[in-house]
């Protein structure tokens, strides 16, 4: 299992993989919680969905991962897509066999592609973090925001929690990518059904019937890594969010042992 | 412990309606050089995949180097193999390829160097694999077959893409494997390229046995040709009477008389088209090739 981990790191830290994953992560990082502080005035909001997050919440002692937290969900759709084209790829490109020859146990060849692609995520939500923290704390004081109790014991429980969270959320994310690359075995078609079915389907059928935000996938992953939302509980997201990633992580796994490679 | 690199019995594969490989059965030897031969589709890599655990088959039992192909983790780090020629990941340098593939099997790592070396590509490890030739791409995935230090090598067309040169360079290092005691099971659509290397044949035709044994017993069951051309083109047909006459079977082609006869009767040939005052302008005997033996056997041509 280890050999596999090593071997996939070594995949994974290719320049072009690494920096790009790492930089649209700190893109996306920095243009939502930069929002956050800069449209703090603004009428149409500074939060998710024209929402507004006020200076008192940000004064919490939260208030430092206010802007991590809802960056969550991007990380998530970038692990998707990169969990997703790794798994795929060894189809398309046909080194799936030479993956099995060396490594026979297909269970071990996808547990550790899992844990290898697990700590690549954990990397990108670490620097996504701190970039995070960072650049709210020097955009704090220009917005009139209280940073007293963000680096009090508090504010480091929150810190640490909210990792956790976003950990959980965009692992669980990265999953959801991997089941749809062994079963759709084509990285653009795995990334494409996956980005559409979270960005745009989830949302229409959210903005038709909104108690659906209760039942669908990508809303309860994104839920966790903003700690629950107003109206769905973390414990209900975890839930219902687990079951969905365990499903179709057994589905995925049986179909991926019991198939021939014949590509 | 087992002399047989390889043994198949009754192995079957079967695609919904389609039977890729029918009741196959042969065993190949310890240390020698077989050679996997068959026209595309006729099932060579699909037995090669049943026999590295990537399909399962239908029916059958099959062992590698002693072990059951049901359990491909007993025998798989002592094989290499490159199936359905070299595949690998685009982006990466040769050497990175080889060493995902070294940390995967956890083979030293100074190997890969060494490898790249032997295969010819020393001097292009740090270049990336897409920008390879079909022939660098051949050599890769030789040297990562040859990563595992194998008892058994399993090739599936390696010599495709590569020039005359590299054919022959891959020739001779399969030839020094084996003589290091490598069994070298390597298959090719290509028969002449086989017949020089080979200790060993299984000819496959339409998912079935048509062959398999040494290469010498094969060749030793063909009748060779006497080939026989006279000075004057009439006197074709007085020589293809004079074969007829003594009992064996004679057609022309390409201004030739071609006689199916033991190879000492070249001579009394001779002697009697002396006699027919026939001056023969060439007379010489010839054995079927592996290839002219493959379309006899299976009556393809």
């Amino acid at each position: 299992m280890f050999n596999v981990v090593k071997a996939e790191i070594r995949k994974l830290r290719r320049p072009t993989l690494f920096f790009g994953t790492m930089g649209a992560a700190l893109f996306f990082t920095g243009l939502i919680t930069s929002f956050i502080y800069l449209m703090i005035d603004s009428p149409q909001g500074n939060g998710d969905r024209g929402s507004t997050i006020s200076r008192q919440v940000l004064g919490l002692a939260s208030g430092s991962v206010n802007g991590f937290s809802s960056v969550g969900g991007f990380l998530g759709i970038i692990a998707l897509c990169v969990f997703a084209a790794q798994t795929a790829q060894e189809y398309t490109y046909g080194t799936l066999r030479n993956l099995l020859i060396r490594q026979p146990s297909r269970m071990k060849i996808l547990v550790g592609k899992l844990i290898s692609m697990a700590l690549f995520a954990l990397v990108m939500i670490t620097i996504a973090a701190v970039v995070s923290i960072a650049i709210s704390y020097i955009l704090a004081p220009g917005a009139k925001v209280n940073t007293d109790l963000w680096f009090t014991s508090d504010g480091l429980d929150a810190i640490f929690t909210t990792i956790v969270n976003v950990t959980i959320s965009v692992v669980a994310f990265g999953i959801v990518g991997m089941v749809l690359g062994l079963l759709l075995r084509s990285p653009i078609s795995a990334i494409s059904f996956g980005v559409l079915w979270l960005l745009i389907v989830e949302n229409l059928l959210i903005a038709v019937k909104n108690s659906l935000q209760n039942w669908l996938p990508g809303a309860q992953l994104s839920a966790i890594a903003s700690g629950g939302l107003v109206d769905l509980t973390y414990k209900h997201a975890l839930t219902v969010g687990g079951l969905y990633v365990a499903v179709g992580a057994i589905v995925a796994s049986i179909l991926f042992v019991r198939r021939d490679v014949a590509n | 412990m087992t002399n047989t690199a390889i043994s198949v019995s009754d192995l079957s594969k079967k695609y919904e309606d389609r039977l890729a490989v029918s009741h196959i059965n042969f065993e190949v030897p310890l240390g020698t050089v077989c050679g996997f031969v068959g026209p595309n589709g006729s099932g060579k890599t699909t037995t090669m995949r049943m026999l590295l655990g990537l399909i399962t088959p239908t029916t059958g039992q099959g062992h590698i180097l002693g072990e059951p192909i049901e359990h491909p983790e007993k025998y798989l780090s002592r094989v290499g193999a490159m199936i359905e020629g070299p595949a690998f990941y685009p982006a990466l340098s040769g050497y990175e390829n080889l060493m995902v593939l070294a940390k995967l099997g956890g083979f030293p790592i100074e190997r890969v160097q060494q490898l790249l070396d032997k295969v010819g590509l020393g001097d292009r490890g740090k270049s990336k694999f897409k920008s390879y030739s079909l022939g660098m791409k051949q050599r890769l995935g030789i040297a990562a077959a040859l990563l595992p230090e194998p008892k058994l090598l399993m090739l599936d067309e390696p010599t495709n893409g590569l020039d005359p040169e590299g054919i022959q360079e891959v020739r001779a290092l399969l030839r020094d494997l084996a003589n290091e005691g490598t069994t070298v099971f390597v298959s090719s659509h290509l028969l002449s390229e086989l017949e020089i290397i080979s200790d060993y044949i299984v000819m496959l035709r339409k998912g079935e046995i048509v062959f398999a044994g040494p290469i010498g017993e094969l060749m030793a069951q063909q009748q060779p040709t006497i080939i026989a051309k006279s000075l004057k083109k009439s006197d074709l047909k007085r020589i293809v009477k004079i074969a007829k006459e003594a009992g064996h079977h004679a057609v022309i082609r390409d201004d030739s008389v071609h006689v199916l006869a033991d190879m000492k009767w070249a001579a009394v040939l001779n002697e009697a088209a002396f006699d027919a005052g026939i001056t023969l302008a060439q007379l010489a005997p010839q054995l079927p090739n592996l290839e002219e033996t493959f379309f006899e056997m299976t009556g393809d041509k």
